[in-house]
C-alpha cells in the first residue's frame, strides 16, 4: 500500500484505490517479514561474494611442518604489502608481496623466530609494513584515536540521555487539555463532511 | 535567575549549537584537502642513514664481472632501479640522460628482469649509467627496500643512503627532494 500514502488530501487516495481494486492485495505481497527475509538473503550473498578468498594466494606446499604453515599464515596476515597498503602478504598477489611471503618461508624454514623475521622486514620496509606497530610517540595518534572517539561518543550519549530525561514533557494543563480535544472535535467534523456520499 | 532571562540564554546555546556543523567543516576541510594531495606511496626509506646492503651481483654489460657495494665508495651518486617491464622507467629514461650528461654519477639497478632485452634498451635508448648491477632475482632490491620501479635512491660517498624517490624522476622531483642535499654532499667541507 506504500505508493498511495504520500497524497495529502483522503480524497484523492481513495479515488486511487478505487480506480485500482487489485492494488493493495498485490503491493502486499513483500510487506513486514517477508521483505526482511529477502532483505537478509541479499546481505547475505553480498558477504559471501565480498569475501577475500586468501587460500588463493598462499603457497603452504612448500613449508615442511604444519606448524610453520600455521606461523606462516599467522605471519602473512599481519604485515602489509608495501605497493598495494590496503591489502595484507596473504591477500596481496604483487610481485613483491609474492617474494616477502617466499622470504617468510625460507626464514621459518631456518629456524627464525618471528621477532626475527619482523626485524627482518622492518629494517626493510620500515615500521609500514607492520599492521600493529609498536607504541611509540610516532604511534601514539594511532593507538588511542579510537578509544578517544569512543569515550567522546559516551559523552555525548550521556549528554544527550541526561537532558532528554530533564526535559520530558510535564503533563498537560486542564485549559489545554480542553484545548486539544475541541481541536481533535473541529478535525473529525471535518473528516466527516470529507467522506464521499 | 528571572525565567525569561534563562530562556535568552538557552536561545543562545542553541543557536551556537547551529556553528557545529560548520566547525566542524572547517576542521576537517584543510585536513582532507591536505590528505587528497598526499602521495600514498611516497614513503621514506628504512634504510635513510644506512649504508647500502652488501652484495655481490653481476654487470648487466659486462656479464663476467663481479660488483659490490664497493662501487659506491667516492662520490656522491644516484642508484636508480629499473626493469624493462616497467612502463614508467621508459619515462624517466631521458631525464636520467639528462642528469649523466650534467655529470651526475648515476648507478643502475636492473630489478627483476632478463639480461637481453635490458642490454637491448640501454642500446637503443642509451646507457645514462656508469655502471649497472644485475639483480635477477631481487634479491638486493628487497635488502634495499624496493617494491616497485623506478626508484631512486641518494647515496653519499662513503655509500650511505640518504634518501629515496619511488616513482619518476623528473626535473621538479629532482629540484624538490634530491638538488639541494646532493649539493651540500658535494662540499662536505662546507656544511
Amino acid at each position: 500500500m506504500s505508493f498511495v500514502m504520500g497524497c495529502a488530501p483522503r480524497r484523492k487516495c481513495q479515488v486511487i484505490e478505487q480506480r485500482l481494486p487489485l492494488a493493495p492485495a498485490r503491493a502486499g505481497r513483500f510487506t513486514g517479514l517477508g521483505r526482511m527475509l529477502v532483505g537478509f538473503a541479499l546481505l547475505g550473498v553480498f558477504a559471501i561474494v565480498s569475501l577475500p578468498s586468501p587460500a588463493a594466494v598462499i603457497e603452504t606446499e612448500a613449508l615442511s611442518d604444519p606448524a610453520l604453515v600455521a606461523r606462516y599464515r599467522h605471519l602473512i596476515d599481519e604485515y602489509r604489502c608495501p605497493k598495494c597498503q590496503n591489502q595484507n602478504l596473504a591477500e596481496s598477489d604483487s610481485p613483491i608481496s609474492k617474494d616477502l611471503r617466499s622470504e617468510i618461508r625460507r626464514m621459518l624454514e631456518e629456524g627464525a623466530s618471528d621477532a626475527e623475521i619482523s626485524e627482518f622486514l622492518v629494517a626493510r620496509y620500515g615500521e609500514f609494513i607492520l599492521y600493529r606497530p609498536a607504541f611509540h610517540s610516532g604511534t601514539y595518534v594511532l593507538w588511542l584515536a579510537p578509544l578517544a572517539f569512543v569515550a567522546l561518543g559516551a559523552l555525548i550519549l550521556v549528554a544527550v540521555v541526561k537532558r532528554r530525561r530533564r526535559s520530558q514533557a510535564p503533563g498537560l494543563q486542564a485549559e489545554e487539555r480542553e484545548q486539544l480535544q475541541a481541536l481533535l472535535g473541529r478535525a473529525a467534523q471535518a473528516d466527516q463532511l470529507d467522506k464521499p456520499q | 535567575m528571572v525565567p525569561g532571562c534563562r530562556a535568552a540564554v538557552s536561545d543562545a546555546v542553541t543557536r551556537l549549537k547551529l556553528f557545529v556543523p560548520l566547525l566542524a567543516f572547517a576542521v576537517l576541510a584543510p585536513l582532507l584537502y591536505w590528505g587528497l594531495g598526499r602521495d600514498p606511496g611516497a614513503m621514506p626509506t628504512a634504510l635513510k642513514g644506512k649504508p647500502i646492503p652488501a652484495f655481490t651481483l653481476p654487470s648487466l654489460t659486462t656479464p663476467d664481472a663481479q660488483l659490490d657495494q664497493a662501487l659506491f665508495a667516492g662520490q656522491v651518486s644516484l642508484l636508480n632501479v629499473w626493469a624493462t617491464w616497467c612502463p614508467s622507467c621508459r619515462i624517466e629514461h631521458p631525464y636520467l640522460m639528462h642528469l649523466a650528461e650534467q655529470g651526475v654519477p648515476v648507478f643502475g639497478l636492473n630489478y627483476k628482469d632478463e639480461g637481453e632485452p635490458a642490454r637491448r634498451w640501454l642500446k637503443d635508448l642509451g646507457n645514462p649509467y656508469r655502471e649497472v648491477i644485475f639483480d635477477a632475482s631481487g634479491r638486493l632490491g628487497l635488502d634495499l627496500g624496493v617494491f616497485g620501479a623506478p626508484e631512486t635512491y641518494l647515496v653519499d660517498s662513503r655509500g650511505i643512503v640518504r634518501a629515496r624517490h619511488v616513482g619518476v624522476l623528473d626535473e621538479r622531483v629532482w629540484q624538490k627532494e634530491f638538488a639541494a642535499l646532493y649539493q651540500s654532499l658535494q662540499n662536505p667541507e662546507e656544511r
